[in-house]
């Protein structure tokens, strides 16, 4: 267990989650420090995607705390951890299918002000709502896709989208889940220079990952799981070497 | 104008408000079944206020909205654990329970009904009508209203991206309860006569029909909704007692070719030439 320091943006201490008989996971205790990229990686089943709902407040933990820049996250609704500065995507990409891109940048924004700013007509209330939208539409080359449904968009334009909506909102710690699935290598490169850029920008940055040259291309830290318990950390290098993590996860083939 | 379309116009009005009192709880996804019960609150709560109260007309809608908007507020927590047709049924009983109070409720006339009410003519109907049609269109670009659609497309996902799913859904039925409340304030006020089978299940059912009909997903589609259901039974008139089956006819042929109903935001944004910038 890390002992709390002003750099730690995420730390996760003892966390537990079982459904019914199953203990999804079991005493996971992580941290994200401030300006990292840190990822999760284990195999099908280890409780990943469990790890996210418990973060982002989906799922509440059993037992264990879940501390996000220095408040006690662990009984908060999604919305109010999400509002302290967190975003996330999603591995299935849950678009709002019959938005737009552009509103799918305006609606995870929080308009400053006063609560009735929200009920006035947008370009009355707040111009930095639509500054902050059109800059997050360039950075993500999406301007040509501005006014196009989302149902309608090419699946690796929905992926996009996912993360420039997580985006907008202007989170302190972006959570990528699966971030490069369906994506051929040239995308996965393109995506991994953004997530870079982005990092270079201040952004921390924590994703689950199945691709392992992704991930170790990117992530200075990993946590590995297996069956719902962590089972290694540490930077890339020493994972790749760690034998209990080939035994588990990578196999042979891997080294 | 003669009295016949004065009366007509009335009508158009006050369903005009009541199918957006449905569009408003509509936009987040919950079919509401039972507004004619927040229509009789505002109806009878603001006929007490102008006749026993001596209030003026403005202040008594406006307590009835607010306490209309109080009991949509309360019907709306149970109703986020309902989904789909069992919130369209609980709703239902919800109209029918309003009914029934005010059917054994004899300080309010009971199954007699209630008068005394001084009548007010079409200009003050429409004043609130057009007053609140318009707040509506401004809502509709709102970054609220941004969160009610979100909310409408993917409930789960509109929760993870940090929107308060809770407070948009319990205040869309506060919001709705208000305005069915003004719309059931102007209709007791025109009539100057209401009785608790002014407020029964075709009422709520005839608020759904002009949204649906006049298009679910643009505020003014229920001015238009409103305006047909009202106008068409009379222009059919001709074919005497056939009118109600024409109309009938006529509706089912309209949700084949147009499930989206009369207006849509595609169809405005054409009329508008928005499209021609985008």
């Amino acid at each position: 267990m890390s002992a709390p320091s002003p750099d730690t943006l995420l730390r996760l201490d003892g966390v537990s989650r079982r459904f019914g008989g199953v203990r999804a996971l079991s005493d996971i205790s992580m941290t994200v420090e401030r300006g990292r990229i840190v990822g999760v990686i284990g195999p099908n089943g280890a409780g990943k995607t469990t790890l996210f709902n418990l973060i982002t407040g989906a799922y509440r933990a059993d037992a264990g705390a879940i501390v996000f820049d220095d408040h006690d996250v662990t009984a908060w609704p999604a919305h109010r951890i999400i509002r302290a500065g967190l975003a996330r995507t999603f591995q299935n990409i849950r678009l709002f299918a019959g938005m737009t891109v552009w509103e799918h940048l305006l609606v995870t924004q929080r308009p400053g002000g006063h609560v009735l700013r929200g009920l006035v007509p947008l370009g009355w209330s707040n111009p930095a709502v639509t500054a902050r939208a059109e800059h997050v539409l360039k950075f993500f080359g999406l301007e040509a896709y501005r006014n196009v449904l989302a149902r309608t968009l090419p699946y690796g334009i929905q992926r996009k989208v996912d993360m420039a909506r997580a985006l907008a909102s202007g989170p302190k710690l972006l959570l990528l889940d699966e971030p490069v699935a369906g994506m051929n290598h040239d995308e996965a490169e393109d995506l991994r220079k953004l997530l870079l850029r982005l990092n270079e920008e201040g952004l921390s940055i924590l994703l689950i990952e199945h691709d392992m040259a992704f991930v170790m291309n990117l992530c200075h830290e990993l946590y590995v799981l297996d069956f719902g318990v962590r089972i290694a950390a540490g930077d890339p290098a020493a994972i790749r070497r760690d034998p209990v993590v080939l035994d588990a996860y990578l196999g042979s083939e891997a080294c | 104008m003669s009295t016949y379309y004065a009366g007509l116009l009335a009508d158009i009005g006050i369903l005009t408000l009541g199918a957006l009192s449905v569009f408003v709880i509509l936009a987040t996804n919950q079919l509401s079944l039972g507004n004619a019960g927040f229509m009789a609150i505002g109806s009878y709560l603001s006929s007490f206020l102008t006749v026993e109260m001596q209030w003026p007309l403005t202040g008594a809608i406006v307590v009835a909205a607010l306490a209309a908007s109080i009991t949509g507020i309360v019907v709306g927590f149970p109703a986020l654990r309902l989904k789909g047709i069992y919130l369209a049924i609980a709703t239902l009983g919800f109209g029918e329970m309003v009914r029934s109070f005010f059917l054994v409720f004899t300080p309010m006339g009971g199954a007699g009904g209630y008068h005394g009410m001084h009548h007010v003519a079409l200009g003050t109907i429409w004043i609130w009508t057009a007053g609140i049609l318009l707040a509506i269109l401004l809502l509709e670009r709102s970054h609220v209203w941004l969160q009610m659609r979100a909310v409408h497309e993917d409930e789960t996902a509109a929760g993870l991206v940090g929107l308060n799913t809770t407070l948009i859904k319990v205040g869309a039925f506060g919001l709705g309860a208000a305005i069915a409340a003004v719309a059931g304030a102007l209709f007791a006020h025109h009539h100057v006569y209401i009785e608790p089978g002014n407020f029964g299940f075709e009422r709520s059912i005839d608020f759904v029909l002009a949204v649906i009909l006049g298009g679910s997903t643009v505020g003014i589609g229920s001015l238009a909704g409103a305006a047909v259901l009202v106008l068409l039974p009379e222009w059919l008139r001709f074919i005497a007692d056939w009118r109600l089956a024409a109309f009938g006819a006529l509706l089912i042929i309209v949700l084949l070719t147009r499930r989206q109903g009369l207006l849509d935001r595609p169809l405005l944004a054409r009329l508008t030439f928005r499209s021609a910038r985008a």
